[in-house]
């Protein structure tokens, strides 16, 4: 660099004295110069150079996480599924890790995972969306800001909390009310994950529901509908992408608690029969791995056989991802057009 | 900057330092033990400070493989040292001494309205199994019998495993639950409900004796309650007279040692 130019470009009101840039920085008194030595400048470039490698570094950690737990379960599910075989792990409602010749069939396990989490929709869903339009197009702005915080905060409940609840509460009332046999069971876990599941559901359908803007309502109202009309024919279509990603979401939360049902659900490793039978008790993906990792030798294939029901869970939370991502992103494009 | 790594690497030094000198205790093996030998381990860091112990709760099969490895001091077992256990750790010069601490009892209890008054340890198994399915098949009312577990990984079921289903597995539809105290209250709130509980969880539940005979503190001591089993410590060899270990192994003998296995709702061996 020319020190014509540094000079030239000082910031200093250029008083005869300080004609150098070195003279007005190293002069407390001075304003710091617009231009830099080549020193200055190299060290600037440099820290520029190291801030971003470290900020990089530590954005990626987490994204670096990601992919070494992913890593990490599949080879340690490895071991399990190369001498284990993989059809009998999926298609075998026998789950006997621990008896003298084990078998390793989670099908009735993944079938309550899936169970569980569909039926906590069923309730969920519905519900989400209901709210979720009463908050953002029936009542007032006032009340909306003060609901929704408090909406989400059904969130920060911890989940053992709801389990408890679960357990001795809700199981009892529901021996008592419905002459169950047993209370904790497909019903009572669902329920619970339902209520668990729904402040993500009504926050995200509620955000992409007040996104679509006051335009689309006027236009329908404009043409004569109704608010019921305007609601359920021009406002739940036109957000339904957004309302789907919420639903996929609130799934992934489903299907992924554990303390829960694995104080709610009873837990016993079986496909309920009849299906629609909600009142018999199942089990989930996680709450086998939480209940049973801690007594699994390591190396054995009873603790491979829980890495693979890891790997499982995580595909279908993956996939899930993915789904939600998509719809989430279509929901931007339409609110972003509309 | 420089002055905080100094620093920290002053005190890891010094940690380290201490941690050297300091005199450890390890211990690994059952989950039903553990508790004891938690217990246990706080009393002998209260009293002295220095010492570290750590205990791992990992199974007995895996704290024999430990004594025999030499990665542990105590291996704290729910069973007896199986005959291939001892072998290998004799081919590894490791002779294990078993010290017998205390008994451990379950009880099997039911829904205080319940009716049935005696089960055999058959009848259990085969409710378990999901051979009995109704309380009528054993002369109670009829009404569907609801099978509560401890979860697979905790010592209460391997205990009731080991006495009572005797490696026959469980059916279907048993429920597991994963605390005892938890167990208890599906129990007490459940009519048709059978499960097992440690001797301390038995409030709002009702006991059936087992096989005639009832679940006490001395019928579980001196093991005539069929769901009652010694609970072991194993060290390699005797240890020298004085030395801490010999001091953990014997603590139980101690009045303090008695009361701290009652607390965690085991038998001591002298109460007879």
């Amino acid at each position: 660099m020319n020190n014509d130019v540094n000079a030239t470009l000082t910031l200093a009101p250029a008083t005869e004295g300080s004609q150098t840039p070195c003279n007005a920085f190293g002069n407390p008194d001075s304003p710091r110069p617009l231009a830099l030595t080549p020193g200055q400048d190299l060290r600037g470039y440099l820290s520029a150079i190291l801030g971003r490698a470290l900020l990089f570094f530590i954005t990626f950690s987490s994204v670096l996480a990601v992919l070494l737990i992913l890593v990490f379960v599949v080879i340690r599910s490895l071991g399990f599924l190369s001498q284990s075989s993989i059809v009998e792990f999926l298609a075998s409602q026998n789950w006997r890790p621990t008896a003298d010749t084990p078998v390793f069939g989670a099908l009735a396990i993944i079938v309550g995972s899936l169970y569980v989490s569909f039926a906590a929709l069923v309730f969920a869903v519905p519900l989400g969306i209901l709210a979720a339009v009463f908050l953002s197009d029936i009542v007032s702005w006032k009340v909306r800001n003060v609901v929704k915080p408090i909406v989400e905060i059904l969130a920060a409940i911890p989940s053992v909390a709801y389990g408890f609840f679960a357990v001795l509460v809700l199981a009892p009332w529901m021996q008592r009310q419905f002459g169950f046999s047993t209370g904790t069971n497909a019903l009572n876990a669902s329920l619970i994950l339902a209520i668990m599941a729904l402040p993500t559901i009504i926050s995200v359908a509620e955000d992409s529901i007040s996104a679509l803007g006051r335009e689309l309502r006027e236009a329908s109202y404009s043409c004569g509908a109704t608010r019921l009309e305007t609601i359920v024919r021009v406002v739940i279509p036109a957000a339904h992408s957004g309302i789907l990603a919420a639903a996929v979401l609130g799934m992934m939360r489903a299907i992924g608690e554990t303390m829960v049902v694995w104080m709610a659900s009873g837990n016993a490793p079986q496909i309920p029969h009849p299906w629609w039978d909600l009142s018999q008790s199942v089990r989930t993906l996680t709450a086998t791995i939480a209940g049973e990792m801690g007594e699994a030798p390591e190396t054995s294939l009873h603790r491979g056989a829980l890495f693979a029901m890891g790997v499982l869970l995580l595909l279908m939370t993956l996939g899930m991802n993915v789904v939600s991502e998509y719809f989430l992103a279509r929901a931007k494009k339409a609110s972003g057009r509309a | 900057m420089r002055k905080a790594i100094v620093v920290s690497a002053v005190l890891v030094a010094l940690t380290m330092g201490v941690a050297a000198q300091a005199e450890t205790l390890r211990i690994e093996g059952s989950t039903t033990v553990g508790p004891i030998a938690d217990a246990f381990a706080e009393y002998f860091k209260g009293v002295n400070p220095k010492l570290e112990i750590t205990v791992n709760k990992n199974g007995s099969g895996n704290g024999a493989t430990a004594l025999i490895e030499g990665r542990c001091d105590i291996a704290a077992m729910s069973r007896f040292m199986s005959p291939d256990e001892f072998a290998k750790a004799v081919a590894n010069k490791v002779y294990p001494v078993a010290w017998t601490i205390s008994m451990d009892g379950v009880c099997v209890v039911v829904h205080p309205s319940n009716p049935v008054r005696a089960l055999t340890g058959v009848q259990v198994r085969d409710i378990y199994m999901g051979k009995i399915t109704n309380w009528s098949q054993v002369g109670g009312s009829n009404t569907p019998i609801v099978v509560i577990s401890r979860d697979t990984s905790s010592g209460t079921y391997e205990t009731f495993e080991t006495l009572i289903m005797k490696k026959q597995p469980m059916a279907q539809g048993v429920e597991y639950v994963n605390a005892t105290p938890q167990a208890q209250a599906r129990v007490r709130t459940t009519p048709g409900a059978i499960g097992y509980v440690g001797l301390g969880f038995l409030e709002g539940v009702k006991t059936v004796p087992i096989d005639g005979v009832a679940p006490t503190k001395q019928t579980v001591a001196n093991g005539t309650y069929p769901l009652s089993r010694p609970l072991f410590l194993f060290t390699n060899g005797f240890p020298k007279l004085g030395s801490i270990p010999f001091k953990f192994v014997t603590f139980y003998l101690t009045e303090k040692g008695q009361e701290l296995v009652e607390a965690k709702d085991f038998v001591p061996m002298t109460n007879y």
